[in-house]
Formats: structure tokens, C-alpha cells, sequence
């Protein structure tokens, strides 16, 4: 009873900030809408057990993806009026996609329901033995160390090319010296002076 | 099989990935001041990894539970692989040196290109293909647009990305289809599953997809389009390298899917590589003729060599796979010279000239050169007694004796065509008049580099025929 409850609350919450999302005039709303909307898929996931995704949705869609989008909401001077104003001449389009879409999920799950697709069945452990969590980590560690230790490296050439393409040295920029820093000392820098009066003081 | 021994087995990516990365310290320390001296270091890791190939590990077999292949096709192609980067990192400096400052990162992402290239032809898994691959990929994107002032190589960089992305998608889609309908993503599955249950509709949709994707890397007709572009903007030390070691490593790669994954479906792929290897012979010779820039030439040129190589892949047998390789190693020895003389092209402000019209009457002003460079183009052409004549053959005589008369002799009308090309080059540099003088170089390694090249494709070439046909039939019975 308590998980249909929630099934609702999430549920309708995802469907509500997901259109909020859309419509807000905000840009900066709509990323706070969003944000609500991963929160709540996350605890979908969670009723359905995949307590994995909905760890994925949280610390990846919100924790990183979604501040990235706010920084580029914020950072970058786009403007969301003259975005939204083909909304109108595109909508029968996007209408037009969101029907094919749904026709062929459709189709598809007909199809898969009447069992008419042969696949090759895939070992999966069982859900009861052992929680999903602890399984991926088992094979990810272990038997597909390899490529998890590739992945890495591809990561590194990402993080190389990034920097080779877009670091430039600049001439005119004043770095700090901490070693210089900390060697100054008192005497250095300061200086008594006793200005006559009537006078300025003279540096 | 224990830690230790799987760890041995990867020796050679080991040796590259560590040695990249403490490189790359250098480089960050350093600067760009480093880059001569990087380079050399990672010349003498290729090396490093080219010797521990030898010995018993590196033929250890099946290491990582079946993610990695340790066996003789991979060693051989890792050693084509590392002799052509270890080749592109040593013609860098020099070019480099006179168009701009060489960057310390240039030898760090060869290195891990070059690792992603031992991971792809050490694969056992379509998983560990596709990590490999991207790593060579986005190492060879950030490459092609490394001169970030020179518009032409940003607009390679950014147009070989785009491209590339949209080949790993597809990719990705046959190999998530493959282990859909097989429910395993090893190579000796995926056989056993078309072995066992026959190949159903959505294999082959898996396998078509795949075949496309690779058919991508390896720029083989119809998903050649990128190839010229990328090949003219890049700097021509990368140019060099794109055509040499990431083509060996793609070609192996398709060869290991197409006997290991899906051998018992030989027929089905047949169809796919003959269609693909006449297309790209036809289509390489062709668009090759009205081409005025030098490296375009050499980006369809190696569009047509690609199809040549296939027609040894669409034999299915031993035979033809070891004619592959004899095809590839030959390749890169013909394609590397032909850069290595592209790269001393240049005008007396040190400039680097690609036009073809530029190299009219360099027999007169640089004799050695322009002879150079023509055996490299009677090689590429496959004329007798160049020893570019004889993976051509290899190829033909293992279409024919396998029950492919046809295509051998479609390839070798498609030859006929090509040569045209290459003899137009041969005619501009010795019957042309002189165009302005080209400024004339004394880099010893690029000489040197030349000298070896032309040696390796000159008629005594064919004296190192029984070693390069035994090893090359040894890497092939690894595989079946």
C-alpha cells in the first residue's frame, strides 16, 4: 500500500516539474524543475529496486550534469525568448516525432510481449543473492578490470586534449609567488615615518 | 590462469600506458622546451614495447578471461603498429621545428593511441574493442587539430570528431544488438552462438552494423568521405601517422572480428567486404586523378590500398588473412616514405608546399628526392620489380585459390586504373618544367628515415619474403 502511495507522490511529482520544467520563463527555473525531476525518477528507481540508477541519477544527473547546466544557464548570455519563439511553427513537428516514437514502443513491446524476438539469454545473477550494487562492483573490479583501467586512460586523453587545445600561455598575467610570499618579512614592508605636521608623507 | 601471468600478457600496453603517463609529467614539468628529448623517450618505449612482444607471455593466449588476446596476430600487428609510431614520432620534430613549436603532448598521445591500438588488435571482447578504439580515436582527433591557429587542422580535428562520433554510434548499435540476440560479448560466444542456433536476423543487423562502424576507421568505400578532408588539414607528421599505424591496427581488428566473432557466418560478411574493397579500389582510383594537392592524392590512394587489402579478408582463409598482413606491412613502408618525402616539401621561407604542381621538374633540382619519391609511387602503383608488387599478388593469388577468380581480376583492372595517378606524379617530377625551387634539407633522421623506406620497397625487398610470409601465416593460424 505505502509503495503504491509513493509510486503516485514520485510519480506525479516527475510529470509535474518535468512540464514546469518546460514552460518556466526562468531558464534558471526550469534547471531547479529539473533537478526535482531527476530527485523523484531516482526514488522511481529505487520502488523498482534498481537502487544502483537511482544512485546514478542522484550523484551524476544532479551532482554534475545538472550544475553543468546551471553554470551554462548562468554563465552564458543565451536568449531563451528568441529560442522559444519557433515554438509554435515546430510543435506539429515534434508532435509528429513524439508520435512515431510512441508507435514504435509500442510496436515494440507488442512484439516482445507476443515473444516473437529470439535473444540470447544473458547471465544475470540472481536478485535475491545478491543486492545489484554489489554485483556490478564485483564485475567491474574484477573481471572487467581491463577495460575499467581502459575507460581510464580515455578519460586521461579527454582531460590531455582538452587541455592541448584550449591553453594557451598568456604574457600578462601575474602569478602567485607563495615562496616569495612567505619570505617577506616585517621590516621589508612596512616603514616608520614621522610626517612634520602640515606636511604629507613622502613615499 | 593466475594474476601474474594475465598482468604478462599485457606487457606492451603496460610499458606504453605507464610510460605515457610519466611523460606526460615531464611535459607538464617542463614545457614544450622537453618535446625533443619526450620524443626520444617515447621512441625508446616503442622499442621497449616491440621486445617484450618477443618471449613466452606476450603468446600466452587468453589473458583477462577472455577480454584480451595475447597470441602471434596481435604480436605481429603491434609490431607494425609500434614501428609506424615510433616512425610518426620521429618525423615530428623537424617539421614541427620549422612551422610553429613542436608540443611536448604530440609523442604522449601517440603513445596512448598507440596503446589503444594494442588493445583493439588484442581484443577478445567487443567490449575491449570498443575501449580501445575510442582511445585510439579521441587521441587521433585531439591530434589532428593539435596546430589550433592553422584553421584547415581545427576544421579536420573538429570534422573527424563529428564523424568519428557518429561510426562509434553505429558501432555501438551492432555490438548492442550482437549481445542482444547472442547474450554474450565475446568473440568465441558470439561463434558459438552463430555455430549453434544459426544466424538470425538480428545478428546479421548486429554484424552489418559493426562491419560499418569498422569500415569507418579503416576508410573503406562507402564511409570513406572524412579521409581526404582530415588527411589534407592535419599537420603532415599526424597525416602520416593517420595512414599508417591506426589503419593497420583497424584493418586487424576487422580481420580478428570477421574470422573470430563471426566465422561460421563467413558468407553473410563476405558479401560486405567484396562490395566495399571494389568500391574502394574503383572509387580511390578515380577521385584520386583530378586531386591537385598531394595529400589528398595519398588520402584516396590509401582508400584504394584499403580495398585492396580486403580482397584478401573476402578470401575467409588463412591464406588470405596472412595475404592482409603482407599487404599491410608493405603499406605502411610505402605510405611512411611517401610522407617522409611530402614532408622535406617545403619553400625557401620553410612553408610547407602541398600543391602536386610544386613538385614540377624536382628531378633536376633534387634528384634524390624525386627518385625517392617515384619508387614510392611505382611501388604504391605495384609495378615490377618494386616490391609493392608483391602484396598485391599475395592478395590476388589468395582471392584466386580460394574460388574468387573475379574479384582478382576486377582488382587487378582496378590497378591498372590507380597506376595512372601515381605515374602523373612520376611525369610531373621528370618531363615537367621546373616550378620555383624547393628549399633543400639536411635532417639526418628524415633522410635516413627515407633511405630505409626506399630500401625496404626497393626489389631487394623480396629477399625478406620467406621471414615476412612465415610470420604472416603464423599470425593467421592464430586465428583459426
Amino acid at each position: 500500500m505505502i509503495q503504491i502511495l509513493a509510486f503516485y507522490l514520485f510519480a506525479i511529482v516527475v510529470v509535474l516539474s518535468g512540464v514546469l520544467c518546460v514552460t518556466a520563463r526562468n531558464p534558471v527555473h526550469s534547471v531547479m524543475w529539473l533537478i526535482l525531476a531527476f530527485f523523484n525518477a531516482a526514488g522511481l528507481m529505487l520502488l523498482v529496486g534498481a537502487e544502483f540508477i537511482a544512485m546514478l541519477l542522484v550523484i551524476v544527473y544532479v551532482g554534475a550534469v545538472a550544475v553543468l547546466f546551471l553554470f551554462v544557464v548562468m554563465m552564458l548570455d543565451i536568449d531563451f525568448t528568441e529560442m522559444r519563439s519557433g515554438f509554435a511553427k515546430y510543435l506539429p513537428i515534434g508532435v509528429a516525432l513524439v508520435a512515431v516514437l510512441a508507435g514504435e514502443i509500442i510496436f515494440a513491446t507488442s512484439a516482445w510481449n507476443a515473444g516473437g524476438i529470439p535473444l540470447g539469454d544473458a547471465p544475470t545473477p540472481d536478485p535475491e543473492a545478491i543486492p545489484n550494487i554489489q554485483a556490478l562492483g564485483l564485475l567491474i573490479y574484477t573481471r572487467y578490470l581491463f577495460i575499467f583501467e581502459g575507460a581510464g586512460l580515455v578519460l586521461l586523453v579527454a582531460l590531455i586534449g582538452a587541455i592541448v587545445l584550449t591553453h594557451r600561455k598568456r604574457g600578462d598575467v601575474r602569478h602567485q609567488n607563495i615562496a616569495k610570499q612567505n619570505q617577506r618579512r616585517p621590516e621589508e614592508a612596512t616603514v616608520n615615518m614621522k610626517p612634520p605636521v602640515g606636511q604629507g608623507v613622502e613615499l | 590462469m593466475t594474476g601474474s601471468v594475465t598482468l604478462a600478457a599485457s606487457v606492451p600496453e603496460l610499458i606504453l600506458s605507464i610510460g605515457a603517463m610519466l611523460l606526460l609529467l615531464v611535459a607538464g614539468w617542463r614545457g614544450d622546451e622537453a618535446s625533443r628529448g619526450i620524443s626520444w623517450a617515447a621512441v625508446a618505449l616503442f622499442v621497449a614495447a616491440s621486445v617484450s612482444l618477443i618471449g613466452a607471455p606476450s603468446h600466452a593466449g587468453i589473458a583477462y578471461g577472455g577480454l584480451y588476446r595475447a597470441d602471434a596476430f596481435a604480436g605481429f600487428a603491434k609490431l607494425l603498429i609500434y614501428i609506424a609510431s615510433a616512425v610518426s614520432i620521429m618525423l615530428a620534430p623537424g617539421w614541427f621545428s620549422r612551422t610553429g613549436a613542436m608540443r611536448a603532448e604530440y609523442p604522449v598521445l601517440i603513445l596512448l593511441s598507440a596503446t589503444g591500438m594494442g588493445i583493439m588488435v588484442s581484443a577478445g571482447d567487443l567490449l575491449t574493442l570498443y575501449v580501445g578504439l575510442e582511445l585510439q580515436s579521441l587521441a587521433a582527433y585531439v591530434l589532428a587539430s593539435c596546430m589550433r591557429r592553422d584553421l584547415r587542422s581545427a576544421e579536420a580535428g573538429l570534422k573527424y570528431f563529428v564523424l568519428g562520433a557518429l561510426a562509434s554510434g553505429i558501432l555501438l548499435y551492432g555490438i548492442s544488438l550482437l549481445y542482444g540476440f547472442t547474450g554474450t560479448t565475446q568473440f568465441s560466444g558470439i561463434h558459438a552462438a552463430i555455430a549453434d542456433r544459426g544466424l538470425s536476423t538480428g545478428i546479421l543487423f548486429g554484424l552489418v552494423f559493426v562491419f560499418a562502424g569498422l569500415a569507418f576507421k579503416i576508410s573503406a568505400v562507402p564511409f570513406h568521405m572524412w579521409t581526404p578532408d582530415v588527411y589534407e588539414g592535419a599537420p603532415t607528421p599526424v597525416t602520416a601517422f593517420f595512414a599508417s599505424a591506426p589503419k593497420v591496427a583497424a584493418m586487424a581488428l576487422m580481420v580478428r572480428v570477421a574470422v573470430e566473432a563471426m566465422g561460421p557466418a563467413t558468407d553473410a560478411w563476405r558479401q560486405i567486404i567484396i562490395f566495399s574493397s571494389l568500391a574502394s579500389i574503383v572509387l580511390g582510383a578515380v577521385a584520386a586523378i583530378g586531386q591537385t594537392n598531394i595529400k589528398r592524392l595519398l588520402a584516396y590512394s590509401s582508400i584504394n590500398n584499403v580495398g585492396f587489402a580486403l580482397i584478401g579478408l573476402a578470401a575467409g582463409t588463412p591464406e588470405g588473412v596472412a595475404s592482409v598482413m603482407t599487404y599491410m606491412t608493405v603499406y605502411i613502408a610505402m605510405t611512411l616514405g611517401s610522407f617522409l618525402c611530402i614532408i622535406r616539401m617545403r619553400d625557401l621561407d620553410g612553408a610547407p608546399v602541398e600543391s602536386i604542381a610544386a613538385l614540377s621538374g624536382l628531378s633536376r633540382s633534387r634528384p634524390g628526392l624525386a627518385a625517392a619519391l617515384a619508387m614510392f609511387m611505382f611501388s604504391l602503383a605495384g609495378i615490377p620489380p618494386l616490391f609493392g608488387f608483391y602484396p598485391k599478388l599475395a592478395v590476388f593469388g589468395a582471392a584466386t585459390n580460394a574460388g574468387y577468380f573475379w574479384l582478382a581480376v576486377a582488382g587487378a583492372v582496378g590497378s591498372v586504373v590507380g597506376a595512372y595517378y601515381y605515374l602523373k606524379i612520376v611525369k610531373t617530377m621528370y618531363f615537367d618544367e621546373p616550378a620555383p625551387l624547393l628549399a633543400s634539407s639536411d635532417d639526418k633522421i628524415e633522410g635516413g628515415l627515407i633511405a630505409l623506406s626506399a630500401l625496404a620497397i626497393s626489389p631487394l625487398g623480396y629477399l625478406a619474403i620467406p621471414v615476412l610470409s612465415a610470420a604472416t601465416l603464423t599470425a593467421a593460424k592464430a586465428l583459426f
